[in-house]
């Protein structure tokens, strides 16, 4: 008996209970390692490599950031915050890193889930091919992906890879029928602008189905991970945004005539 | 479906005026009432108690002045000054004596005492030598008794030193019925009495002695009638005028006649209220479910077009207002205790009402405004909660924790009533129970609680475990043999439940004895008058007049207790990495840590008064050194880096707190050995004892007397508080705590249990983050906790206002069952809060 995929494993690197800005109500959110992205912006630099590695934890000593685990094991976490979900409407959030890079896990992790019967999200950049997508779709019941930038060239510069996979693939998944919503993380330098919020704001109201944005605005807390790795944050000296110009930035993107709120 | 008025309502300019005159200065203290009573003992000393009781409460309540502050809808002040406060020399005089000259400048709790009440309290001092209740407890103690309190077990210090309050009397009959009611039934009492009677002597003495203190409630009020009328005869302000003249008519009705009006029963509830507490100095005199005896009358007024929400509002607020103009001085130890000038007059909305059915009504939103407006410390401010609590009512009072108020505090009825239930109430009284002081659940108006009867401090006896019974030399438990000789995990459990059982035994017959004093020395007729069926029985509540008994004295350290008996069973018995001796001289040598820096200031005292009084002297140097070996710790280097790694072993280890179902069911395991051996026994009243789980704030003076403990907890710290677990241990976030706090056994801790959490205020953002707040309160009561309650503040918040307390003066926090203002306590109460583990994510 049993289900041999609940034996497939991966590899995270942090399970975080109770959290409530990432889908509905109380979530689990299973931190997966990888990423073919490099935003400069990322709070979690920690999880792009997708092999373990060192970094120096808050008081100073050397932690090993990644760790091998089976779907069991995972469900076996997310399942202590049941009564949660279900008072809630809660349920489990794939992030990262970015859960496409492990297809051979991660799509399991949502099936396991949805038979004990408890709603999934994942958060995604939407960076793969779409015959991977579509091993996660079934299994998913929200998809939460950032559009960080219409501009292909910025794009590239400042996550390191194109947009136009991103962009197709966007259209993909909402052609599926999956209830998308698209997420703007908003950077100082890079994307806070009224015209570039508004463009991406059009492009996702042009997509079939999708009624919400979420608007991102940037926050610091990754820049002390930099240093614990060993690495430079090019961001630093940017500061978060004023409260109005947050403001000025949402109501450009609700011209668009989609839902629209400031973090998620 | 039912539906609530639940709009906003504007705060009235008048209440932000109130509160601002009420926070102008400090607290005084002031001596009328002292001296009244003092004059009237002095006259009454042939009568029986009861008797001498009733004429002092008479002869106050026609003397002590009165005054209408600027402003008031509702009146009636216990004292000249705001927050003024009353002594009550007939409990104890002796610490108010030593402290009268620096209670002004106390860490905790100051409160200012001008020359000329110096004067007139030192005056009437002398007479209570030999005649207070504190003194007559001492006398009726076991001496074994006084040794585990001078040891810091236990401390029963609060109705050693004070009336014991906490009870909720029956408000809505007073509304109904007025004092002259009440006077009707006890004359239709004295008059079944027959002289024949073999209870005649007792019970005719208080059935007079509670018409004696009804009428003087009811002359008492007449005087702020009178007062009113003449201040609105010289008013200029034709408002304040019309003001003056509908105050005067409410108080010549009322508390005596049934309440005509909303106002007129809002005015009556606060005479009750405020004259419980010049009666005695009992704190969390709790006005109990608020919501349901005023809402007939609030019903009938809107309904008939008489009153207006807006108003109605206003006069809620207004009580609110009166309710934190009431003080209390403690002495500077119980201060500490009980910090935040608190009287923890526990006021509670929602819940099920007696035929189990939703009892939500619009005053409850009412009050949850109240609080929002006033955003102060009183009333003590609680939410019942069940499995049919409407959304919206949730939804409110989150609005209200998000406002960093710490409250309302969340009570489970899914839990309370069954409880309730196993201690012998019907099911109607259970489903009608409220809260009384911090989290103590009882029905109202039938019950003699005791709910607040010590603290007992479960970290002390397993220190005696180490020590074969021993403490500071002195044999003071019973010997449970050589610590290191112990061969198996269960023979040093049963040491540590042998001395738990020894000590809860001292408890029972401390707190038995000063249960007799009270009896004897300080029944009180006007509360008594208050509470079924003494009047039935002819006898006050301090007798065992009230139909339900108990005496709750609470333990705190579960999760200290949980975490170190566990750090034996795991690293000494199982893994056998750890020898006990070497565990117990890591905890004698406090892991290497040295002392903290207060621990180390008493110590350097203690050591410099020895070498004084021996008639040696000690240069500044040399006192320097003896503080800073302290602060280092004595041990050799190597002992510290044996000691390290020890502590690094046990830190190691599973936690309490972070959803791991072994050592929560350890937890449940530690926790009863208080709450069932305590459970078997009884008190003078005919009631038993019930424990409860729950610190106040001693876990922090209690903690800075207890040694280091095998869960890695340094000397001197402070506990854990409540059942939350050991604070910065929980690390998985608030689902996970509140999981492990669930395993432990709320029903039987009938006193009450205390979980605290603290969340930043980005937790509570948006409509989805209050959902999402909701959620978790509701499904820590789906898995049977008792209750909850929030600090809602960033830290960075909290040390700005260490620093600059000027910029913060009306910031409340939560502390441990009632909220508190953060610049009125200790800096180390302060930082144990900061400590606290914020749960921001």
């Amino acid at each position: 008996m049993g289900k041999s995929y609940l034996d497939a494993k991966g590899r995270i690197f942090n399970i975080q209970r109770y959290s409530i800005h990432d889908g509905p109500g109380i979530r689990t959110i299973v931190f997966l390692k990888g990423c073919s992205l490099r935003c400069r912006w990322c709070c979690n630099p920690e999880s792009q490599n997708i092999e373990s590695q060192e970094m120096t934890d808050v008081d100073g000593r050397l932690t090993v950031v990644g760790q091998e685990i089976s779907v069991r094991e995972v469900m076996r976490e997310v399942e202590k915050d049941r009564s949660y979900y279900y008072r809630s409407g809660g349920g489990l959030t794939l992030s990262g890193g970015e859960a496409l890079m492990q297809p051979e896990f991660a799509p399991y992790l949502l099936q396991a889930s949805r038979e004990a019967g408890i709603n999934t999200a994942i958060e995604t950049t939407g960076f793969a091919s779409f015959d991977i997508i579509k091993r996660y779709l079934p299994h998913t019941d929200y998809v939460l992906m950032d559009i960080k930038h219409m501009n292909d060239m910025k794009h590239k510069q400042f996550t390191s890879q194109s947009n136009r996979l991103i962009i197709e693939n966007a259209r993909k998944i909402a052609e599926w029928g999956a209830n998308l919503t698209i997420r703007v993380p908003v950077i100082p330098t890079f994307n806070d602008t009224e015209a570039e919020i508004s463009a991406i704001a059009q492009f996702a109201a042009s997509l079939p189905n999708v009624t919400r944005l979420h608007l991102l605005p940037y926050h610091r807390l990754g820049e002390g991970k930099y240093e614990r790795l060993g690495r430079n944050y090019t961001l630093s000296g940017i500061e978060p945004m004023s409260k109005e110009k947050e403001q000025t930035l949402l109501q450009a993107a609700e011209k668009s005539g989609l839902f629209c709120q400031l973090g998620g | 479906m039912k539906e609530f008025y639940t709009d906003d309502i504007a705060m009235s300019p008048r209440i932000r005026r109130l509160i601002d005159n009420l926070y102008e200065n400090m607290p005084e203290v002031e001596a009328d009432r002292a001296e009244l009573i003092t004059e009237s003992y002095k006259q009454t000393e042939d009568l029986p108690v009861i008797m001498r009781r009733a004429l002092a409460f008479k002869h106050i309540l026609e003397n002590i002045p009165i005054t209408i502050r600027d402003d008031e809808l509702i009146v009636g002040s216990a004292t000249k000054a705001p927050r003024g406060c009353q002594t009550f020399p007939e409990f104890s005089y002796e610490w108010l004596e030593s402290e009268l000259d620096t209670m002004e400048k106390r860490a905790a709790d100051p409160f200012y005492v001008s020359e000329d009440t110096k004067k007139r309290l030192r005056a009437v001092f002398p007479y209570w030598k030999g005649k207070t209740t504190s003194e007559l407890a001492t006398a009726y103690m076991a001496p074994e008794a006084q040794t585990a309190i001078a040891h810091n077990i236990f401390t029963p210090g609060n109705y050693f030193y004070n009336g014991v309050g906490h009870v909720t009397v029956c408000y809505g009959k007073i509304l109904e019925v007025g004092y002259k009611g009440v006077i009707a039934e006890a004359q239709a009492a004295l008059d079944k009495l027959s002289p024949g009677d073999a209870e005649y002597s007792k019970s005719s003495q208080f059935l007079q002695a509670v018409i004696i203190s009804c009428e003087a409630v009811c002359a008492y009020a007449k005087r702020y009638s009178a007062l009113a009328a003449e201040t609105a005869k010289s008013c200029k302000d034709p408002n304040r005028r019309r003001e003056l003249e509908i105050i005067a008519k409410n108080c010549a009705n009322v508390p005596e006649n049934p309440a005509g009006s909303f106002y007129e029963a809002m005015q009556s509830f606060w005479f009750i209220q405020m004259l419980l507490q010049i009666e005695s100095s009992g704190h969390s005199i709790s006005p109990g479910r608020f919501d349901q005896y005023m809402y007939p009358y609030y019903k009938k007024d809107i309904e008939n077009g008489s009153l207006t929400r807006e108003f109605a509002q206003e006069l809620t607020d207004c009580v609110w207002v009166k309710l934190n103009d009431l003080n209390k001085a403690r002495d500077k130890d119980s201060a500490e205790g009980f910090a935040g000038y608190s009287l923890f007059q526990n006021l509670i909305v929602g819940g099920q009402d007696v035929h189990g059915a939703d009892a939500t009504n619009d005053m409850s939103f009412h009050c949850i405004r109240a609080s929002m407006h006033t955003q102060l410390p009183q009333p003590s401010f609680s939410a019942r909660v069940w499995n049919g609590t409407p959304h919206i009512f949730m939804l409110k009072c989150a609005e209200l924790t998000r406002t960093g108020v710490g409250l309302p505090a969340y009570y489970n009825d899914e839990v309370i009533i069954p409880s309730l239930m196993s201690r012998g109430l019907t099911m109607d009284d259970a489903r009608d129970y409220n809260i009384i002081g911090c989290v103590e659940p009882q029905k109202a108006a039938k019950t003699e609680g005791w709910h607040d009867a010590a603290f007992f401090n479960m970290c002390r006896p397993l220190e005696l475990v180490f020590s074969d019974g021993a403490d500071t030399g002195q044999q003071i438990g019973p010997h449970t043999g050589d610590v290191t000789q112990m061969r198996t995990f269960d023979e040093f459990y049963d040491a540590y439940k042998t001395q738990m059982n020894y000590m809860i035994s001292l408890l029972v017959n401390a707190d038995n004895a000063i249960d007799v004093a009270h009896a004897e020395r300080a029944p009180l007729p006007f509360l008594s008058s208050m509470i079924d069926n003494c009047i039935e029985r002819g006898k006050s509540v301090q007798e065992g007049g009230a139909i339900y008994n108990f005496t709750g004295p609470q333990g705190f350290g579960v999760a200290n207790m949980a975490d170190a008996l566990y750090a034996v069973k795991k690293l000494v018995f199982e893994d056998k990495v750890l020898s006990m001796s070497d565990l117990r001289d890591a905890l004698a040598d406090n892991f290497g840590k040295g002392m903290t820096e207060a621990r180390a200031e008493k110590v350097t005292e203690q050591v410099v008064q020895n070498v004084y009084s021996a008639g040696k002297t000690l240069t500044e140097n040399q006192i320097m050194d003896i503080y800073s070996s302290l602060i280092k710790g004595g041990c050799s280097q190597a002992d510290k880096d044996k000691y390290q790694k020890i502590l690094d072993m046990i830190n190691s280890l599973p936690k309490f707190g972070n959803d791991d179902e072994e050592i929560d069911a350890f937890a449940r395991d530690v926790a009863y050995t208080y709450t069932r051996p305590l459970e078997t026994y009884k008190n003078p009243r005919g009631g038993q004892f019930q424990a409860g789980l729950y610190p106040v704030s001693a876990n922090v003076p209690l903690g800075a007397q207890t040694g280091a403990t095998p869960d890695g907890r340094l000397a001197n710290t402070p506990v854990a508080d409540g059942v939350s677990p050991a604070a910065g241990r929980d690390k998985i976030g608030p689902t996970a705590a509140a999981n492990s706090v669930a395993r432990l056994d709320h029903f039987i801790a009938s006193n009450g249990t205390l979980f605290n959490q603290k969340f930043h205020p980005s937790a509570l953002a948006g409509q989805s983050g209050l959902e999402a707040f909701v959620a978790l309160i509701r499904s820590y009561f789906d898995r049977k906790g008792m209750h909850m309650q929030f600090n809602v503040v960033s830290r960075e918040t909290l040390i700005d206002a260490q620093k600059h307390p000027e910029k913060y003066k009306s910031l409340v926090v939560r502390v441990a069952g009632y909220s508190a203002l953060f610049t009125s306590l200790s800096k180390s109460l302060q930082d144990d809060i900061i400590n606290r583990t914020e749960q921001g994510f």
